[in-house]
């Protein structure tokens, strides 16, 4: 399978600090993989580099083919990725529908005067660009909710949101930067199978940044680990979990040597039955 | 404990109000009041003002008292009213007492005999006891009118505050009433006297608004329900009666109330526009353009340059033609402006832009380029507008002969400015509700993340400049039209100031926020002499007192008013959201 | 879906613009100093004459600017109103000199008649500053970055129109002090009196407060609040306490700058805030907003700058009267600095870049 995404020895300096150091990362086409580490690791500043901002000190990114380490957030939108957001960055004064209309910004090519003038171009237009607004607020499953002010909305709701927005910009590749952050089990498992059907229906690449392990290790094809901006390991989720460098970046030098088994239930929460 | 604490509040209460009414006094508002009366020949404005600081410090008072003891105590409420009031009144005193003895005026210039004269009722120095006495009685009512039943406040004070606008404006409404027919002229001068409300039309207004506010509180809400149970047609077809009444006002005005109103409404209606354009700069993509008086004035230079029949006129075309080239030329001015300024941020923009502003206003008045511009004399001689045709040129410095209506009056240039808010309005509508206006909002809110969803900043936020700039100009040339002549001292920062505020305390990003800021803070100064000695300390008042308790506006954009709706809406469907 | 031609042209046509303005600037400033010097028109004590008063100017320029600059750091908020406070300070002086000088006091002991006008002015602004960051900032230390900047708009307003109100819309008149008068005589130039002292005053000032803040408890108290607030508070600082008191110190300075301003111009009145507020604000920019030497630096580049500039490169350009375009070339610089290094001279310690 082709790799939609290519990331070759990007690095990403602020000062004196290092925050990506020469980190290589590909990413199939149509799969689910995730970039996990302790924080600080660089993960949202590699994520950062790849949407275009802040440009990458080096290395390259390569889209589909295209390097995009020097192009604008807008355009690299433009090309078919899209993220969300670690903090929700809703517009919280606007409500649901005119958040997903932004996201359509880029399909919809009325000018300004012909908006002014009200032509019945503009018109047709708005309204298709309203029916697809429902039909991602359908897809999230907030339909009746689009008049709602996303301030308004509950935190579960505001994360879909923001999906549905990223969703709008028609993305070949998504990034989630910790979507179940602050969500409770039932809520995660409910994300999953979100996930999945963005992969199955839709074809959209997903990369994840995630510290919740169930869900990492649930979902992902492949995982990455990022400890002070360097690459530590990398392949399946089983082979990561028993992964001594892992562990001991994250639970310290300690843990490695403690007991693989004590470490081991503490990092994935899962107790191994004994 | 809270007994003596609640006194202590009081005390506090009493010696801010001392300050606030010893400020009013040194400021200079007292006397300036004096000479308007509210109520003819028993009260002047003066008096009214210091009486309003006296019983606003009772009721708050009373207020605070009510918080300390947890419910309504109506002794207690009363004493601290007292207190509060007293203790202003003996601060005053104290005040006419050392102002008598020593000379304050080396210093500050309204400590005079004069302020003393008035503080005294006239009498000098023996007479400074009813000061204390106004003060106790004053915050006792003030106090009081805390304990009153919820019901009657609301339309007591509304019925205040109506008796009092018409009493502020009862000069201009006779003026405007006495010159028409009869009965309209016998009602005049029996509601509004020369300088103040009769006390036959104190009470009529008063009392009339009293009691439909009262009735409104009961049967209100069912109103308000009968009209959304209209169908969609007919909600439509109110909202368009009502607009087809204002025109009708709108258009029938300024035969009937003469060139000063007409005047002022000329003026209010250009801050409009200038309103409106800043609102789409400022407003709806939130980029602080201080600097934004610099597109009036390219407007009203560019006109001037273009129709002047003075010695600076560079060509001499009809005003209809100059008008959309100078649109051009401000849009072209604002990519210019704007462009430079994209990538800054914040308060840095605001000052950028102000020191743009200044820019072009001092080289606008400069020698140096006074053979372009006219240098600090400005230009003069702007032809007026005319609905026909221009003979040739003559001569400089005489204006061309119309062949057809010349619109050289205010009344007349009235309607070209009415006109020209109206269409702006509707532009500014129609482009918030596109495409444009959703990317102007997202910046607006979040720069990075609306950039992150395919929006070109550098394309949006440059037409946020430019038609903004557009409308502006299209301001600067009607004014300098209205004129006849610009000068460089026109476009001062303090116009800037004045369009931010007036968007500010409308409401930002609304456009019907834009037309009422227009009204309260450019046309209320205008129709009122007396205030508009003390605008701009009013305005800095206002400025913050609005930050502190509605930064929204007076009247705010839907999505704000969206927010009190749906609060109801949400509490019906929260189990019904995951 | 990839760059259109439109927006690639647009692209091009900012940084051609951007780059243009800055080669334009450069351009004018060296073929006009160019012209000037070769026509001679002034002569090495006129232009002594220039520096000195460059100097003296640029100090209360940096004076003033310190207190945006500190503001600017502990509360990332511009303070509008400051130039009032500048103001008021000229006015508090003014009322107390001129009421010492009826009495003789000022002839007598011009060392006095200088520092106390100069200490009254200090209490006076810092209490007024006070009050106003209580009434009109404090409430608003949350909101979104605009409502406390026109919050700061109108305080400034209410201030400029209430000393209207109380002392009038006329000129006062500073008076002055005899022992100032007349010239020194340095290195065989004659430089003003006034300027020379106007300019040591400002560096002692300005001295004081750099080892306030470098060594005094509250100095470093007000050092951590600016970096982090959040962090200062949970050290044990008050930052309520110490935002107050960077206000006060802040206004202190300008109040003294006010008194300074009035002896080398003598006028004193409502509005004469405004100009030197929004000067001493580009001096603040110029050094590096958020840092304190750099306010000074800022200061002394801007007043040195704005006094040898009208002579020095728009005469030599051809322009008429310069001097009306003397403020122009304060605004360019601002427009310049915010442009082309938003950081400063001394770079802003307080940039927040993008993630």
């Amino acid at each position: 399978m082709a790799n939609i995404l290519e990331a070759k020895k990007v690095t990403k300096r602020f000062g004196g600090l290092v925050a990506v150091n020469a980190v290589d990362f590909n990413i199939p086409e149509k799969s689910i993989v995730s970039i996990i580490g302790p924080n600080g690791a660089g993960k949202t500043t590699f994520f950062n580099c790849i949407t275009g901002f802040g440009r990458p000190d080096e290395g390259e990114i390569i889209f589909e083919g295209n390097p995009i380490q020097r192009l604008r957030p807008d355009q690299i939108t433009r090309l078919g990725i899209s993220r969300t957001y670690q903090n929700i960055r809703l517009f919280a004064d606007m409500t649901a529908l005119e958040n997903i209309l932004v996201g359509e910004h880029s399909f919809l090519h009325s000018s300004w005067i012909s908006s002014v003038l009200g032509l019945p171009g503009v018109i047709h237009e708005e309204k298709t660009a309203l029916a697809e607004a429902q039909r991602l607020l359908d897809f999230i499953g907030l339909r009746g909710k689009g008049d709602m002010l996303a301030r308004n909305l509950p935190y579960g709701a505001q994360r879909r949101l923001e999906i549905a927005r990223a969703l709008a910009t028609r993305p070949k590749l998504l990034l989630l930067d910790e979507p179940s952050a602050g969500m409770n089990p039932r809520e995660s498992e409910d994300l999953t199978g979100f996930i999945h059907r963005l992969r199955d229906e839709l074809g959209i690449t997903i990369l994840l940044i995630e510290h919740h392990m169930r869900v990492v290790m649930g979902i992902s094809e492949a995982v990455t680990v990022l400890d002070y901006g360097e690459k530590i390991a990398e392949g399946t989720p089983a082979e990561i979990q028993s992964n001594p460098r892992v562990i001991e970046a994250y639970l310290g030098r300690g843990a490695a040597t403690e007991g693989m088994a004590t470490a081991h239930e503490r990092f994935t929460g899962i107790k191994k039955s004994n | 404990m809270k007994k003596e604490n609640f006194i202590w509040n009081a005390v506090k209460m009493g010696l801010l109000g001392g300050a606030i009414a010893i400020f009013i006094c040194l400021v200079g508002m007292t006397e300036i009041f004096s000479k308007r009366d509210v109520i003819e020949k028993v009260i002047t404005l003066g008096q009214f003002v210091l009486l309003t600081t006296i019983m606003a410090m009772g009721f708050i008072a009373s207020r605070r008292t009510s918080d300390l003891f947890g419910e309504n105590r109506p002794v207690m409420n009363l004493t601290a009213g007292l207190v509060a009031g007293l203790v202003t009144g003996l601060i005053l005193a104290l005040f006419v007492f050392i102002g008598l003895h020593v000379n304050l005026r080396t210093v500050f210039l309204n400590a005079s005999p004069p302020l003393y004269k008035l503080l005294t009722f006239g009498k000098g120095e023996g007479n400074i006891w009813p000061l204390p006495l106004i003060g106790a009685g004053g915050g006792m009512v003030g106090a009081a009118f805390l304990l009153l039943p919820a019901i009657y406040r609301g339309p007591l004070t509304r019925a205040l505050l109506f008796s009092f606008f018409m009493a502020l404006f009862s000069g201009l409404f006779r003026v405007v009433m006495i010159n028409q027919k009869g009965g309209i002229a016998k009602a005049a001068k029996y509601l509004f006297g020369q300088t103040g409300l009769t006390w036959a039309g104190t009470f009529i207004f008063f009392f009339t608004v009293l009691i439909i506010a009262f009735l409104w509180n009961f049967r209100g809400k069912e109103i308000q329900a009968g009209i959304s149970r209209l169908p969609k047609r007919g909600q439509l077809s109110l909202r368009i009666l009502v607009f087809l009444i204002i025109l009708y006002i709108a258009i029938g005005l300024p035969t009937v109330s003469g060139p000063f109103i007409a005047q002022v409404i000329v003026t209010v209606a250009l801050f409009i526009l200038m309103g409106l354009g800043l609102n789409i700069t400022l407003g709806f993509a939130g980029l602080l353009d201080l600097g934004f008086v610099a597109f009036y004035a390219i407007g009203a230079y560019t006109v001037g340059l273009l129709t002047s029949y003075g010695p600076f006129g560079l060509q001499h075309i009809s005003f209809w033609v100059a008008v959309p080239i100078a649109v051009l030329v401000a849009m072209m001015f604002g990519a210019i402006l704007g462009l430079p300024v994209l990538g800054v941020r914040g308060d840095y923009l605001a000052i950028a832009t102000l020191g743009f502003g200044e820019i072009v206003r001092l080289l606008a008045g400069s020698d140096f380029l006074a053979k372009y511009f006219g240098g600090p004399q400005g230009i003069i001689g702007i032809q007026k507008p005319c609905i026909g045709t221009l003979a040739p040129f003559v001569k400089v410095d005489v204006p061309r002969v119309c062949n057809g209506i010349e619109l050289g009056t205010v009344q007349t240039i009235y309607y070209v400015a009415i006109a020209s808010a109206l269409l702006i309005a509707f532009v500014a509508w129609r482009l918030r509700e596109s495409r444009l206006g959703r990317a102007w909002m997202a910046i607006r809110e979040d720069e990075d993340v609306a950039e992150a969803l395919g929006i070109n900043l550098i394309q949006t936020k440059l037409l946020a400049y430019m038609l903004g700039a557009a409308f502006a100009g299209l301001g600067g040339a009607i004014f300098a039209t209205l004129i006849g002549s610009i000068f460089a001292t026109s476009m001062q920062l303090i116009v800037s100031i004045n369009v931010v505020a007036l968007i500010v305390v409308g409401g930002m990003g609304s456009i019907p926020g834009v037309i009422v800021g227009a009204i309260a803070l450019i046309g209320l100064p205008e129709l009122l002499r007396e205030v508009s000695e003390f605008r701009y300390l009013i305005y800095g008042l206002v400025l913050i007192i609005m930050m502190l308790a509605r930064p929204e506006g007076l009247w705010p954009s839907s999505a704000a008013k969206r927010e009190l709706h749906h609060a109801d809406a949400e509490n019906v469907t929260a189990e019904s959201m995951v | 879906m990839r760059t259109s031609p439109g927006e690639r042209l647009l692209d091009l046509a900012v940084s051609g613009f951007l780059w243009g303005f800055r080669i334009l600037i450069i351009a004018a400033i060296l073929i006009g100093t160019i012209s000037a010097i070769r026509a001679g028109k002034y002569s090495g004590d006129q232009w002594i004459g220039f520096v000195v008063l460059g100097i003296s100017q640029g100090s209360i320029y940096a004076l003033i600017a310190l207190g945006y600059t500190m503001v600017y750091g502990i509360l990332r908020m511009i303070n509008f109103a400051h130039g009032e406070i500048f103001m008021s300070g000229a006015f508090s002086a003014y009322f107390l000199a001129a009421w010492l000088n009826n009495t003789g006091f000022i002839d007598r002991n011009p060392i006095l008649g200088l520092l106390i006008p100069i200490l009254f002015a200090m209490i006076m602004s810092a209490s007024i500053a006070m009050l106003v960051e209580r009434i009109a900032y404090r409430p608003l230390r949350e909101a979104p970055r605009l409502v406390p900047l026109i919050s700061a708009i109108g305080a400034s307003f209410f201030l400029q129109y209430t000393f209207r109100g109380f002392f009038g819309p006329g000129v006062y008149a500073y008076p002055p002090i005899k022992a100032l008068d007349g010239q020194w005589n340095i290195f065989g130039f004659g430089i003003l009196k006034v300027q020379i002292i106007v300019a040591i005053a400002a560096a002692i000032m300005m001295a004081i407060l750099f080892s306030i803040v470098q060594y005094t408890k509250v100095g470093k108290a007000m050092r951590a609040v600016s970096e982090d607030k959040d962090t200062a508070a949970l050290m044990g600082i008050d930052v309520n306490r110490i935002i107050v008191t960077t206000f006060a110190v802040g206004a202190a300075m300008a109040g003294a700058a006010g008194v300074l301003y009035s002896l080398i111009y003598r006028q004193v009145f409502f509005l004469m805030g405004f100009t030197p507020g929004i000067k001493a604000f580009t001096s603040a920019v110029l050094g590096g907003i958020g840092n304190i030497p750099g306010a000074m630096v800022g200061g002394l580049v801007l007043g040195i700058f704005e006094s040898i500039g009208p002579s020095l490169f728009l005469e030599g350009l051809g322009i008429t009267r310069p001097y009306q375009l003397k403020d122009v070339i304060a605004y360019t610089m601002l427009v310049m600095i915010l442009l082309f290094r938003p950081s400063g001279i001394l770079g802003e310690r307080l940039t927040k870049k993008k993630a």
